[in-house]
């Protein structure tokens, strides 16, 4: 090892460490991670064209089923790529990839995606079906913004409050059996929640029902004070919580081994634990299928990515997804409330929409969908806590 | 060595503890593959072979298990080749910077998986705008398989004599024959092996893929974690995990025989499958001058 | 004659190894050219543009990075009394796992390498590999249900008036230490099998017990590959979220990487660096212990 033979070595080690720094040099100056600012020239298609053979999906489960996916398939020639996940922050993650056409995005999703400059306006006028669309779902906040729209619904519905019927009585008619620490006890070890930082809106449903000095209105725009009473309620919770659920299969699993015997669901875990016989309930007609505080929930918008690569198949599948025996199908299957009017005339069970109160506004009143958390509360002005603050209290909350 | 038959007694009851530890959780899969229910319960109801039907006719498992080989057999070719040209300069020479290569080798399997998948789907999609495809995936992959092939090598070409080399450049071969001729042979085995290893690595990986895969793909591991999202489909799961443990036994087998080969009882590392990342050694080291 | 037909045969392939021969800067150049290259631009050029991001901030709305440079990523992690927890738990438990792989691993490896005949070697070998093929997904669900409420553990332990660990971090430690063993098994196999059945029995010719003879001449021996295989059981188990999702409601650093990722790239990237200077601090100590050496 003569230095002789060292430094010819040693000179190549350092081209290539200048090469990194180098390359950290060219990432410090805006390199070509800063996708365009949202907003400025992205418009929305003006004619739909030929379909392009595929088009690629992000979706919550349930969503894109070959019950449906296969006869669009078939129709439009677009093959459909569907990558299912299993919260806002992922389905996020994957439109920054740039790799897909569309995603099924929840209102805390929405937000954030058009603010990234992710996905482009939709050009309602090319959705014929948009036309019998409900029209309280027109126009909202998630899926418009400064008086543009950016999506198609795909359906609505509350989350679920749903116990083991052989586990929990009496049947419950208040989410205090999984918040209230007190009831909560009772079943330590069993309750199940969604693990996202959504759940933080439940407890603050909670508290405007039981605590309404705290002045809370929008679950989720929460003051300061508001969103510390909401942290610390569910940081009560931490202890009797069993499981926090991810994906579906976990909750289902948890539920049909007695893990778990109540908690937060969807209906298609409520559903697939009721088709294999596992005894759960959740609220009951009597009730209005709500708890007394109402309960969180979402309503979807189908978004189209911008410079998407399949933007026709995009269109066509958008159309579909509203197409009202489709529609049917889709809301059926999940058991959710159709985004499209005319699919109440085409479900298999006659009183599927009245069941879902498709058709009734007033129900979800009381059901409080999913939103991005604001820095300005929304409305321009306020102070709220935005959505890292409630990622950063949902990471101490579990601890 | 003598051991008392006591001691021998106490050897071999920890052995099929042991044992008994990595099969039990095996067997619940084989039973889970024959579950009449659609849901994860214990004890199951019923059993029927339902699900290894499904998981035949499955063409979406059966694309994902051929593209999940496609992308192991060629991202561990690349491993191969890499970690070798790594192996011999670092067994046969000395230079500056000799201990940092075994360092850096093996920093893609010793950062979290997520780490890794982050930073290559930025590179790829932000940096390079390439879309992330079957070859990102590869690429990923590569990246950290580099490090089995290269312990196994450097491990190997330790026990190789270098005289044999220098005998050889004496006699007037240039470096392609003497590698060709002397050096390869005698690797032979801990390059297989290694290859192996690495394919294994691939095969099962899940967190770095899942960053670098393109959304029409899948590989076998990224289809068993989309069905957790639909869990009616579930146990199909199990099945072909049952299916994919028995092909397995030949590659293993063969490994085994290879390395057992040369070397004699020093051989034998073979293959091994994998969880999020991870690897086998041949030797137990982990290279260095 | 021959010999100007061999030089008028030589092929590019020739021309280009006679370039090389005697020359070995260039040959170690040759030779690093790939690996390096593919090592040092594209892989830790990757992480160094995802870690410079550590040093950034971050809007919260658009998730978009501004990129001023700012140390309240850093500052966020240290003040928050809960990353140092989840730290703290993911290094506890990546060293329990890895305490507890070498126990299980070392009789088995050694009953392998210095007991079992041909046979026996070539067949335990397999079953130990074998169960590396199924998915890793697969396996941690199967430790779901044996370790649910109405699972196999339970129902095993019950007649004795005992329980099962249920879910949370005993469950992880458990499952952990399963799905590494073989990682563990397989090079410490190899460093067994290389200690020469002679000096065992130097050892016991002179006159020292087999526990002695463990204690002082195998394990010292031995060592360096059990500590080899700590590296793979240990980094393993410090970078993985998935197992502790699935068998528990412990985050671990990878479930805090996780969850900010998508809208905290720089406070994610921020939290990156821990596990890699973990693992920095990790690997010196194992070469220091001698992981590294040729024994």
């Amino acid at each position: 090892m003569s230095s002789r033979d060292a430094n010819p070595a040693r000179t190549a080690w350092l081209v290539v460490a200048g090469l990194v720094v180098f390359m950290l040099v060219l990432a410090g100056c805006g390199g070509g991670d800063d996708s365009t600012t949202g907003g400025s020239s992205d418009e929305a298609l003006e004619k739909v064209g030929k379909g392009e053979g595929e088009v690629s999906l992000i979706s919550w489960a349930g969503y894109v089923e070959p019950g449906w996916s296969k006869p669009f398939e078939q129709k439009t020639g677009c093959k459909v790529n569907n990558k299912e996940a299993g919260t806002s922050d992922e389905m996020v993650e994957l439109m920054k990839t740039g790799q897909y056409d569309g995603v099924s995005a929840s209102g805390n999703a929405t937000a954030r995606l058009v603010a990234a400059g992710l996905v482009a306006p939709v050009n309602t006028d090319l959705v014929p079906n948009y036309k019998t669309v409900f029209s309280d779902l027109k126009d909202q906040s998630y899926n418009t913004f400064e008086g543009v729209s950016y999506g198609i619904p795909h359906g609505r519905g509350a989350n679920l409050l749903m116990w083991n019927g052989d586990d929990v009585s009496p049947a419950p008619d208040s989410w205090n059996v999984t918040m209230d620490p007190k009831v909560a006890a009772k079943y330590k070890g069993k309750i199940s929640q969604y693990d996202d930082p959504m759940s933080i809106a439940e407890a603050a449903v909670y508290l405007k029902f039981h605590e309404p000095d705290l002045g809370i209105e929008n679950p989720y725009a929460l003051d300061e004070e508001q969103f510390n009473a909401a942290v610390d309620l569910m940081k009560e919770q931490q202890p009797n919580v069993g499981e926090y659920w991810g994906e579906a299969a976990k909750q289902i699993s948890g539920f049909a081994n007695g893990d778990n015997t109540v908690g937060t669901t969807w209906q298609y875990q409520y559903f697939a634990l009721k088709g294999e016989d596992v005894p759960v309930e959740a609220s009951p007609a009597s009730q209005g299928f709500l708890p007394k505080e109402g309960a969180t929930g979402w309503s979807d918008t189908w978004m189209i990515a911008k410079d998407a690569k399949h933007p026709n198949c995009m269109y066509e599948w958008m159309n579909w997804i509203i197409e009202p025996k489709v529609n049917a199908e889709v809301a059926e299957w999940f058991g959710e409330a159709p985004a499209q009017e005319l699919a109440c005339k085409q479900t298999e069970n006659k009183n599927f929409c009245a069941e879902y109160h498709a058709e009734e506004p007033q129900f979800w009143e009381r059901v409080y969908y999913w939103e991005t958390p604001l820095a300005d509360c929304g409305t321009g002005d306020g102070e709220c806590m935005d959505y890292n603050d409630w990622v950063k209290a949902w990471t101490s909350i579990k601890g | 060595m003598r051991l008392s038959g006591r001691s021998r007694m106490l050897l071999r009851i920890a052995v099929a503890v042991g044992l008994a530890f990595i099969y039990i959780p095996l067997i619940v899969i084989v039973i889970y593959a024959f579950n009449s229910s659609r849901i994860l319960e214990w004890p199951p109801p019923s059993f029927t072979t339902h699900w290894f039907d499904q998981a035949f006719n499955s063409e979406a498992a059966r694309e994902a298990f051929f593209t999940s080989l496609k992308a192991g057999v060629v991202a561990s070719a690349i491993a191969m080749v890499l970690g070798t040209l790594a192996a011999l300069a670092v067994a046969r020479h000395r230079f500056f910077g000799r201990e940092t290569i075994s360092f850096l080798v093996i920093l893609p399997i010793a950062l979290p998986g997520i780490v890794t998948g982050v930073a290559l789907s930025n590179t790829f999609t932000q940096v390079l705008d390439i879309p992330l495809s079957l070859f990102t995936v590869i690429v990923g992959h590569a990246t950290f398989c580099i490090v089995v092939v290269y312990n196994n090598a450097v491990a190997r070409l330790r026990r190789l004599s270098g005289s044999f080399e220098e005998a050889s450049a004496d006699l007037g071969a240039d470096p392609w024959q003497t590698f060709r001729h002397v050096t390869f042979p005698g690797m032979k085995s801990a390059l297989i092996a290694g290859g192996l290893l690495a394919f294994a690595l691939s095969f099962d990986e899940i967190i770095v893929t899942n960053f670098t895969i393109g959304a029409g793909e899948q590989t076998l591991p990224i289809w068993i974690y989309s069905n957790l999202f639909r869990p009616r489909e579930l146990p199909i799961v199990n099945a072909v995990a049952v299916i994919v443990i028995l092909i397995s036994i030949i590659p293993v087998y063969l490994a085994h025989r290879l390395g057992a080969e040369e070397g004699g009882t020093t051989g034998g590392r073979g293959a091994g499958g994998k969880g999020a990342h991870g690897g086998g050694v041949e030797t137990g080291a982990t290279s260095v001058p | 004659m021959a010999s100007e037909a061999v030089v008028e045969r030589r092929s590019v392939g020739h021309r280009l190894a006679g370039l090389l021969h005697g020359r070995r800067r260039l040959q170690v150049g040759a030779l690093l050219a790939g690996p390096v290259g593919w090592l040092v631009i594209g892989y830790l050029g990757s992480l160094a543009l995802l870690l410079v991001a550590a040093f950034w901030s971050v809007d919260p709305l658009s998730g978009l990075t501004e990129k001023s440079f700012t140390l309240e990523n850093f500052e966020a992690l240290i003040d928050e009394p809960v990353y140092r927890d989840i730290v703290w738990r993911t290094v506890r438990t990546a060293l329990l796992v890895t305490i507890t792989d070498a126990i299980i691993a070392f009789p088995i490896a050694f009953y392998m390498a210095k007991l079992a005949s041909r046979r026996g070697k070539a067949l335990l070998v397999i079953a130990i590999l074998l169960p590396l093929w199924s998915s890793y997904l697969v396996k941690v669900y199967a430790w779901r249900t044996l370790l649910s409420a109405n699972g196999a553990i339970n129902w095993a332990l019950e007649p004795i008036g005992l329980s099962g660990p249920g879910y949370g971090t005993t469950a992880v430690w458990l499952v952990f230490s399963y799905l590494w063993l073989p990682y563990m098994i397989l090079p410490i196999y190899a460093g067994l099998e290389r200690i020469p059945n002679s000096l065992i029995s130097a050892s016991e010719d002179l006159g020292a017990s087999p526990f002695t003879t463990f204690r002082r001449v195998i394990l010292p021996l031995s060592f360096p590959a059990v500590v080899a295989g700590s590296i793979f059981t240990f980094s393993l188990t410090l970078g993985d979220y998935i197992t502790p999702r699935l068998v528990s409601n412990d985050q671990f650093i990878g479930n805090v990487i996780f969850s900010n990722v998508a809208n905290n790239q720089p406070f994610a990237a921020a939290l990156a660096i821990v596990p890699i200077v973990v693992m920095i601090a990790y690997l010196l100590v194992a070469r220091r212990l001698g992981a590294f050496e040729h024994v």
